[in-house]
């Protein structure tokens, strides 16, 4: 009801204004990936400028998780899109692009400096390890995921996919449309059983 | 082909099938600059991921601006991050079209149940060449190369990880100011 009032009394800039604002401030405050920055989003857009409800929020980042690519840019650019079109999806989209585009240019100016200082080249060693665990606990947790449906074809795809990539380097542009396949047939397949049961 | 073109069409690949958040997309960039293209080594990827786990913003935007710069300064790296981003504006218009047409997504669900495995997978795969790295740096796997700093942070890192689920950029930094300091230590006592 207030967007369309706005719109009619031509305050439309300060809606892109508010669009580029918030998405930029999500982003370049929110560390650690998309699945931080979907609570953030909710709670500035659904409840701090009751942009939308609740329920289309969950809807449009179902839509942005089903799609490649970054979930937080996604998300922004759905969010664009249902405030103001074509053109809100383009400022959103700036907005959640502009923070890290800016720190990673700065960092990647003086990383060979920063990497060939013995204090800073120690610490960047050092924390290998420290993501090395991150990518463990990740990768334990969604395993646990997989294997708790307690189905042998997501077990499979996993198992394959690991051999694949890691001892014989098949290309996982190659692996990831079969094990699409290959779960779209085991879906169906799941259906027939279900309606013949 | 020019190199632009090329860094384009490779984050376009990622930007294209990094689906499920942003820790799919670190085997994917992986290939990309490691194994495809010799634009990065694996320290330097290493590097690059450690730093984008402690920058806001999603890892293969950090990734392609990074690479970008690297590469082909400032243009560089506005052409890699278009092409990750290009794919999903494409996916993303389609399907909000046809979910708000049908309210149904049921075959996509199908076809991410398989991403899904497969996605765990890679990232375990590219997990495993990291875990090495911090464990051996690029020696032989012998026992006489192995970091033992290394391991010990890292099963550290771990068993905190589980226990308390604190955030990943307080884990890496501790480890790293620890590692560093024990490292350092040991270079002088030698």
């Amino acid at each position: 009801m207030t967007r369309e009032k706005g719109k009619k009394q031509g305050k439309k800039p300060s809606l892109y204004w508010q669009l580029f604002t918030s998405t930029f401030a999500l982003s370049a405050f929110t560390f650690g990936g998309g699945y931080v920055i979907i609570p953030l989003m909710k709670k500035k857009f659904c409840d701090e400028l009751c942009f939308l409800g609740e329920e289309e929020a969950l809807d449009l980042v179902a839509i942005a998780q089903a799609s490649p690519g970054a979930l937080a840019v996604n998300t922004a650019m759905l969010l664009g899109y249902r405030m103001a079109g074509l053109p809100g999806a383009f400022v959103t989209i700036l907005g959640t692009l502009l923070p890290p585009m800016i720190t990673l240019s700065v960092i990647s100016l003086f990383y060979d400096a920063f990497r060939t200082n013995r204090i800073v080249g120690a610490l960047l060693h050092a924390m290998r390890a420290g993501v090395a665990a991150v990518i463990a606990d990740v990768v334990w947790t969604m395993a646990q995921n997989i294997l708790g449906q307690k189905r042998a074809l997501p077990a499979l795809i996993m198992l394959g996919t690991f051999a694949a990539v890691y001892f014989f380097r098949i290309s996982v542009v190659l692996i990831l449309p079969i094990a699409g396949i290959l779960g779209a047939l085991g879906a169906k397949w799941r259906l027939k059983q279900e309606e013949q049961a | 082909m020019s190199r632009l073109l090329q860094l384009f069409l490779s984050f376009l690949q990622v930007g294209a099938l990094a689906f499920g958040g942003g820790y799919a997309a670190i085997p994917l960039i992986k290939e990309q600059v490691t194994q495809l293209h010799p634009w990065l080594t694996l320290s330097e990827f290493t590097d690059l991921v450690t730093i984008a786990e402690m920058t806001p913003g999603p890892i293969a935007i950090n990734a392609a601006t990074f690479v970008g710069m690297h590469l082909n300064g400032i243009v560089g790296a506005v052409v890699a991050t278009l092409g990750a981003i290009l794919p999903a504006c494409l996916v993303v218009s389609i399907l909000g079209y046809f979910y708000n047409k049908y309210k149904n997504l049921a075959w996509v669900d199908g076809v991410l149940s398989g991403f899904r495995p497969a996605i765990v997978a890679m990232i375990a795969a590219a997990g495993f060449s990291i875990f090495r790295l911090a464990m051996f740096d690029t020696k032989a796997y012998t026992l006489q190369n192995l970091d033992v700093i290394s391991l010990v942070c890292f099963i550290g890192a771990l068993f905190a990880l589980r226990k308390w689920r604190p955030s990943p950029i307080k884990v890496m930094l501790t480890t790293g100011v620890l590692g560093a300091a024990a490292g350092l230590l040991m270079e002088m006592a030698r």
